[in-house]
């Protein structure tokens, strides 16, 4: 049985909080004695090497990677630990690119974004920019956390927010075994005061997601049967209601690495992603509609090759030389881990894509 | 040859037995997609069904394939248990009810 790790990968000086060797491990082992084909080879069967991008649809800002949880997956290795969280310099630079960009989604992510102290002013000046689809990803137990994050469900009612939360199971033990004791009945909590305010309610125009990625080392069912069973057991059990359900596959990087190496998992997982790869799948996948931007302006194709630190392979690389253009005319990274994208319907941080 | 009968890594090979005989090979793969495609039951109480019978037919492949299989449709291991149960149930119960044939033959040879 694996125990919930209290600290990150970092603070407990693991070897996996360095990227490189999170690489050298992706790159190693069958993909390196050829019983199973790297990514790239893979892509390049049906001619989809190098991958390149489409129409720019989404900006992922990364506000920092400080988290009031520590859940057993995270691949950002998030935690109270980790220090490194956007200054409002750097918001000043992303707003300047909020207010040109020719994308239509503009998606807060962390850590926990909340936390981060000039959250509530950059949402205030980003939702000034009349962007369509402005989501914040919130881990719904911030909610609950401390009283000075109480009135975010009002905050995010006030700026339109459309809000996505992580959500394991819809059972206790599966959730908690993921996201820490107790996260389970405070995420509840969280998803009932949002109900209040309207959010996820049928017709209701505040958007309320839910995400779910698989507690352990297994890829996610169908996305339309496990959002039925989530529905109707958020219902029954708590009359919840919530609008989609995202099945997001787990990458294996960062504390999902660490966990398949420590369960002896690792081999059998990349199979399994192996197995299920979609090559229908590439054509849409996330980094091909997105722009990643880190927490210290860094720009990157997804929050994976953030967490990687494989910037993008453009000359503009920074927030403060922004320039869509240059950027869309790039090849975009990959590695092993990208086959967490491709598996099966594929997945992407708005759930399938094939 | 190997050492054990059971190797948990045959069961990525299993494709492979249409190497021998493509024909059956692929009828039999195409028949198995069909039947766990959603019909009139779905696929995850069918994933149930193939979990209780898996353990009744005590087959390893099975069992690893469809814990697996369960867990990537969000059953819980209670449902998992109880599966199980189900299927200890008829296979005590096939045992059990060849006692009334023993009852019968006793009773015809010493009743």
């Amino acid at each position: 049985m694996t125990k919930i790790k209290t600290k990150s990968l970092q603070k407990r000086d693991s070897d996996l909080a360095n990227s490189n060797r999170q690489l050298e491990i992706l790159s190693s082992g069958v993909f390196e004695n050829g019983e199973l084909p790297t990514f790239k080879d893979k892509i390049a069967e049906t001619k989809q090497f190098p991958l390149r991008p489409n129409k720019l649809e989404i900006l992922q800002i990364n506000l920092g990677y400080m988290c009031n949880q520590v859940c057993e997956h995270c691949h950002v290795d998030a935690g109270p630990d980790r220090k490194e969280i956007m200054t409002r310099e750097t918001m000043q630079q992303c707003l300047e690119v909020i207010k040109k960009t020719g994308a239509h989604t503009l998606d807060l992510t962390g850590g926990a974004p909340e936390m981060n102290p000039e959250f509530r002013w950059f949402v205030e000046e980003a939702s000034k920019a009349g962007i369509k689809d402005f989501i914040v990803r919130s881990n719904l137990t911030i909610i609950r956390a401390n009283k000075k994050y109480y009135d975010l469900p009002d905050f995010f009612k006030k700026h339109n927010v459309h809000v996505v939360s992580s959500m394991p199971h819809w059972t206790r033990g599966k959730t908690d075994k993921q996201r820490g004791e107790g996260v389970f009945d405070m995420s509840i909590k969280a998803l009932q005061e949002l109900n209040e305010r309207g959010y996820g309610m049928p017709d209701s125009g505040l958007r309320l997601d839910l995400v779910y990625n698989p507690s352990g080392a297994f890829l996610p069912g169908d996305q339309m049967a496990m959002e039925k069973d989530f529905k109707k057991a958020l219902m029954e059990d708590f009359g919840i209601q919530f609008h989609n359900l995202f099945a997001i596959t787990n990458l294996p990087i960062s504390r999902f690495l660490d966990y398949l190496i420590a369960s002896e998992n690792y081999e059998d997982y990349m199979y399994a992603l192996v197995e299920a790869y979609n090559p229908m799948a590439v054509k849409n996948v996330m980094c091909t509609n997105t722009i990643s931007i880190s927490w210290d302006g860094w720009l990157y194709d997804c929050d994976f090759n953030q967490m990687l630190n494989l910037k993008v392979a453009s000359k503009v690389k920074h927030v403060s030389e922004y320039n869509e253009e240059l950027l869309q005319d790039r090849n975009i990274i990959i590695s092993q881990h990208c086959y967490g994208c491709t598996a099966g319907a594929g997945s992407s941080c708005q759930g399938v894509v094939a | 040859m190997a050492k054990t009968y059971y190797d948990p890594s045959d069961l990525r090979k299993f494709g492979k037995i249409t190497e021998w005989n493509e024909e059956l090979g692929n009828k039999f793969f195409d028949y198995y997609g069909k039947v766990f495609e959603e019909g009139a039951l779905t696929a995850r109480e069918k994933s149930l069904i193939a979990l209780a019978v898996a353990h009744t037919e005590q087959c390893p492949y099975c069992i690893d394939a469809y814990t697996k299989d369960g867990l990537q449709r969000g059953v819980t291991k209670e449902e998992m248990m109880e599966a199980i149960h189900v299927g200890a149930a008829i296979k005590s119960g096939a045992t059990l009810v060849h006692g009334v044939q023993m009852m019968n033959k006793v009773n015809k040879l010493d009743g």
